[in-house]
């Protein structure tokens, strides 16, 4: 790849490689802007939540997923966990010069099928490409918009004492599937990322439980960190049972290779969500009933306090805090 | 000293008296030997201590002065006399105890304190109205910081304040010629607390089912029998059996979930203790003193204790008893029992008892227990003695929240919060340029933990009336100390000081020793398992340049990858397989070592996996730990491989099989390090060097005992030769500092420590501060003022 400035040679890419992979046509002029009707869209009303992010991964294809699926799933479940149906994304290509076209195409292939599973529109973009060394290999941001129902109303701020914490499945596959992909692992492990968009399954659970008070997709800084923001976002106390966390018996032996805590590893395709306790045995049904729900549990509940903490109550009985980790996860012991 | 030239005028003078002098008795003491001496005059308790003042002639002011100092009462500490004219007549009248002076808080709070002889004659005289009563106490002896709810001390801000007095208690409390004259906590069958034996199981119980006397005595009778009993005690509740019965033992080391790790025992009195261990006229002190602390005592060759009291180790654990329940308890028990903390596996002690049937209702169905309530959790002490001197392992009850005295130069040194630590956790406060440490506190991991510092903190602020000017941390980013040290920096609006994990090991040790605030920086060994160096590096064996202020880093050990970081920390074969790696390189050590038990239990592990993630710098961090250099040794011969159950539990089992013989015996060898100077004059320890002469050993059947003691020689021969290296650097000091948790080692302890006397320098050990991180926020403390105040 070697595109420097904007004229022709960008404008064959475009229309010569995205856009046909991304599934537009190249018939229809191309406009700086997508324009959405928004009476048809939003028909009933309801909120407008709109998301952008930026991903970079080292490598870009891991067992279950690339950057590609990455970008598509990370801002159709931001707009998710809001809530909201996502519509459409954009795309923001930063290539590095040299790129192979063949792994352009692959990266753009994948998001096209991650937005076709994920039912949203690609629907802008823009691509740059820079010197070599300016960027590593492909950077891809995308930003989203979602339309949130009416009477929808998710917040860290509406989390209780004595809600339920319910999570969709195995923690900490994503992490390791990264680890895999890197080369970190010498042992022949079987993981893949649960890269996954969890629109589908956030959209099962509102109806079974509008009481929902909120949810967040668990990514990097893994369970624990999540945990840690609602407790201390809301003012209250979390604990987790150490027991009815699921993980993955070959993520469970990894970790205990490398001295990770499974409780911080990334995901891609898991979401905790905050139920009121009533409410919690229909929400259980209903993340149970999607696919991306079977392995699905309570694996906690909401304390009154002390505010902002988190604990993890293991088999003997004993409770540990689990905080966000500062940096890396560094040896404590003396 | 007269003021004087007529001996026999009669002269007043002030008195001020400071140390620990308030709530031990110190008036009553006043006013008897002012008595005694014929002086009139008064004494009250102030904001800075004890104020007396005396009237007589000046023969009899000395006399009096001589006598407070000779013969204190039991529990004070006199740091300080000053005295000064009085222009004024004598008060009218004899010597009397005032009230004390109004406006002014009475701060402060002392330690609990073993039962006194007078009290222990009272509970086993059956004409004495405390006969058999399992709560007595008097001024000298009982419960006091962990009853204390608040300031001032008295019995209102105790958990003694639902006891109402009754007429016989109320006329010994206000008789200031009683033993019991003041004593907060004092009580009787009529008036105080009662004992009870409850069953867990929820079936009602009577205890003259099971004794002619009374609930503490049917308990003896269950402890005969076998049964495990969950018993209260003065700072939180333990587990007890009969230590000689194998199946009692085991199976509360089942039920605790604590399958290793030594369990402390108490026995009636010293000649039971004589039976199972070795007792020196200093260890025979220290379990006899008022502190009653758990003594570590080299354990003699006797097999009538269970066998797994303390599994592996030649030290056994002893307290004698300490409350009058517990001498109740323990009066018809002719053999030892156990007596560890009453949680289940790391947790704190449990203090209440519905915490306690909560956690331990599965451990056993007997519980005695009593309606005193147990407001702050004091851990028992454990100490060991290094030669002659003391040596702190656990600083809780009977020493804590007692003051420490700091050097010279320290008085200038604002309030101070220094918060320690992240296992064996203490907190540290400086006020009014004294020292008050903390009791341990324990993992802040555990939530439970956690709830008991802070409100403790809490506690020690109003009881001191504390309020900082900094708060003091260590580096480490992810101790949850100093996230709470942040915390509070920011809600207060405070200066937040961070102080290297290695310099507050040693400041600790130079305070101890009071050298002053400006004395010229030492030469120090610092020895852990782990805390954060310079530059982000984890040390664990360093050779430092100290002073208050600041340290340099001379030399160390050469550090070693930590495969699996905290993992590594906990399964010694990581170690292990790492010294292979570097010593050989893991294909050739494989070859030829592979007779070794290790080799074969490495050959079960993803050992590639693991030099995996060292070549690509994954999970791996590198850290010079002497600890893990332990566990290595240790898991090479195969005393401790795959997992410690308890923190140093490698190390300690290596200590233990030493062969003191060889230790002793200078003509044997130690295993070598390779001293070597590296870019700006740092000097490397390099462990690679020894483990060809260990592993040869071990492969021509040298006994562990032989190759243990080799390695804490040449260890402690390459620590000295390091010191030897560096002073070059620092001419000006012939003091050496030792300190970190590896040095509670005694074996390594002495070996270094006399090596380095014979060099002629001078060699600080730690003593009742710990050697291991429950000494952190003191050092820090220290710390932090000396930069504050220079
Ligand atoms: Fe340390
Ligand atoms: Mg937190
Ligand atoms: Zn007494
Ligand atoms: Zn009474």
């Amino acid at each position: 790849l070697s595109h420097g400035s904007g004229g022709k040679a960008m404008r064959d890419l475009i229309e010569g490689l995205i856009l046909p992979a991304l599934g537009a046509s190249s018939a229809t002029p191309l406009e700086d802007q997508a324009r959405i009707d928004v009476l048809e869209t939003l028909g009933t009303g309801g909120q407008i939540a709109f998301t952008t992010d930026s991903y970079v991964v080292d490598p870009l294809s891991f067992p279950g997923g690339d950057i590609g699926t990455l970008a598509v799933n990370g801002t159709v479940n931001d707009l998710a966990v809001g809530g909201a149906r996502p519509i459409v994304l954009s795309c923001s290509l930063i290539l590095e010069e040299g790129l192979p076209f063949t792994i352009l195409e692959k990266m753009m292939c994948s998001m096209a099928q991650a937005a076709q599973a994920a039912r949203v529109r690609i629907v802008t973009g823009d691509t740059k490409v820079v010197p070599r060394g300016s960027a590593d290999k492909m950077f891809i941001n995308t930003a989203g918009i979602g339309i949130i129902p009416t009477g929808v109303h998710l917040e860290i701020a509406r989390i209780r004492p004595g809600d339920q914490l319910l999570l969709n499945g195995h923690l900490g596959d994503h992490g390791a599937a990264i680890l895999k992909a890197r080369g970190d692992l010498s042992l022949d492990a079987d993981v893949e990322s649960d890269c996954q968009p969890l629109n589908g399954i956030i959209a099962a659970l509102l109806m079974a439980a509008p009481g929902t008070r909120c949810i967040r997709d668990v990514t990097r800084g893994g369970l624990a960190t999540v945990l840690n923001e609602f407790a201390a976002g809301a003012g209250v106390g979390m604990r987790i049972v150490e027991d009815s966390i699921p993980v993955r018996p070959v993520v469970r032996g990894i970790c205990e290779v490398l001295g990770l805590d499974p409780l911080y590893l990334a995901n891609e395709g898991k979401l905790l969500a905050v139920v009121p306790k009533e409410e919690a045995g229909a929400a259980l049904d209903a993340l149970r009933s999607c696919p991306e729900g079977t392995y699905a549990g309570v694996i906690g509940e909401v304390l009154a306090g002390p505010p902002g903490r988190v604990v993890l109550s293991s088999h003997f009985g004993g409770e540990r805090i689990v905080d966000m980790l500062v940096g890396e996860q560094l040896p404590r012991i003396c | 000293m007269s003021f004087s030239p007529d001996q026999t005028a009669t002269l007043g003078e002030e008195v001020r008296v400071r140390g620990l002098v308030q709530g031990v008795g110190f008036r009553p003491a006043v006013w008897r030997l002012a008595r005694d001496c014929g002086l009139s005059g008064d004494v009250c308790n102030d904001g800075k201590g004890v104020l007396i003042r005396i009237w007589g002639p000046a023969s009899e002011r000395d006399r009096f002065l001589i006598r407070l100092r000779d013969e204190p009462p039991p529990l004070a500490r006199i740091d300080e006399v000053v005295r000064g004219y009085l222009c004024e007549d004598p008060p009218e009248g004899t010597f009397s105890i005032s009230t004390s002076r109004s406006g002014e808080v009475h701060t402060g709070a002392v330690p609990d304190a073993a039962t006194c002889p007078a009290c222990l004659q009272e509970i086993f005289d059956p004409f004495n109205r405390r006969y058999r009563y399992p709560f007595t106490n008097c001024t000298h002896c009982g419960p006091r910081f962990s009853i204390l709810e608040d300031i001032p001390y008295d019995r209102a801000h105790t958990s003694m304040n639902i006891f109402p007095l009754c007429k016989d208690c109320r006329a010994e409390y206000e008789n200031p010629e009683d033993r019991r004259f003041h004593a907060q906590p004092v009580a009787c069958h009529a008036c105080g607390p009662k004992a009870r034996l409850v069953r867990l199981d929820g079936h009602a119980v009577s205890a003259d089912r099971y004794t002619q006397l009374d609930a503490v005595d049917a308990a003896t009778n269950l402890l005969k029998r076998g049964e495990i009993v969950l018993i209260k005690g003065l700072g939180g509740f333990h587990l007890a059996c009969d230590a000689t019965n194998d199946h009692a033992v085991s199976a509360l080391r089942l039920r605790k979930h604590r399958p290793h790790k030594p369990l402390a025992l108490m026995a009636r009195d010293l000649e039971i203790v004589r039976r199972y261990a070795h007792v020196s006229h200093a260890e025979e002190n220290l379990l006899q003193s008022h502190q009653a602390p758990i003594v570590l005592l080299n354990r003699l060759n006797t097999d009538s204790l269970a066998f797994d009291i303390a599994p592996g180790m030649q030290r056994l654990g002893f307290m004698l008893p300490y409350t009058p329940l517990h001498h109740l308890l323990m009066r018809r028990m002719d053999r030892p029992i156990v007596l560890t903390s009453g949680n289940l596996s790391d947790a704190p002690q449990v203090v209440d008892d519905a915490a306690a049937v909560r956690a331990l209702r599965g451990v056993t169905d007997w519980m005695l227990t009593h309606d005193r309530a147990i407001i702050n959790r004091v851990d028992d002490s454990v100490i060991q003695m290094a030669g002659d001197d003391t040596m702190m392992l656990r600083r809780g009850r009977g020493y804590a929240p007692e003051s420490l005295p700091l050097p010279e130069g320290f008085d200038a040194s604002p309030d101070l919060l220094a918060l320690g630590g992240e296992l064996k956790n203490t907190f540290c406060l400086i006020k009014d340029g004294q020292a008050i440490l903390s009791q341990h506190m324990g993992d802040l991991e555990q939530a439970a933990v956690w709830d008991d510092t802070v409100r403790n903190h809490a506690l020690y602020a109003r009881i001191f009336q504390h309020v900082p000017k900094a708060v003091v941390v260590d580096r480490h980013p992810e101790y949850l100390s100093r996230k709470w040290g942040v915390e509070i920096s920011e809600k207060s609006d405070l200066p937040l000081i961070s102080v290297q994990h290695h310099h507050a090991h040693i400041a600790a040790v130079m305070a101890e020793h009071r050298l002053p605030l400006d004395h010229p920086p030492i030469i120090a060994l610092a020895l852990d398992g782990m805390g954060l160096g310079d530059a982000g590096a984890l040390w664990g064996c360093e050779c430092l340049q100290v002073s208050y202020c600041e340290i340099r880093h001379l030399g160390g050990l050469r550090p070693s990858a930590l495969p699996g970081g905290n993992l590594a920390m906990r399964e010694p074969w990581r170690n292990a397989l790492v010294q292979f790696a570097d010593a050989f390189g893991w294909p050739v050590a494989r070859q030829r070592f592979t007779n070794l038990s290790i080799m074969e239990y490495l050959g079960k592990k993803p050992v590639e996996q693991l030099l995996h993630m060292r070549d690509r710098n994954v999970c791996t961090p590198l850290c010079s730990s002497a600890g893990r250099l332990f566990d290595a040794v240790s898991a090479v011969c195969g005393l401790c491989m795959d997992r410690v159950s308890y923190e140093g539990q490698a190390a300690m089992l290596l200590e233990a099989s030493v062969d003191l013989s060889v230790m002793g015996n200078a003509s044997e060898p130690g295993y070598p390090f390779e001293i070597a100077e590296s870019e700006k004059h740092f000097i490397q320890m390099d462990p690679r060097t020894l483990w060809s002469p260990l592993l040869d050993d071990l492969q021509g059947g040298i006994p562990v005992e032989t190759i243990a003691a080799r390695f804490h020689k040449g260890l402690a021969a390459s620590l000295v030769q390091l010191i030897r290296r560096t002073l070059g650097a620092t001419p000006w000091t012939t003091t050496v500092a030792l300190s970190g948790g590896v040095f509670q080692n005694l074996t390594l302890l002495r070996a270094t420590r006399e090596a380095l006397e014979s060099l002629g320098l001078e060699v600080l050990v730690p003593h009742l501060i710990p050697a291991n991180d429950g000494g952190l926020a003191f050092g820090q403390a220290v710390v932090a003022a000396a930069q504050i105040v220079t």
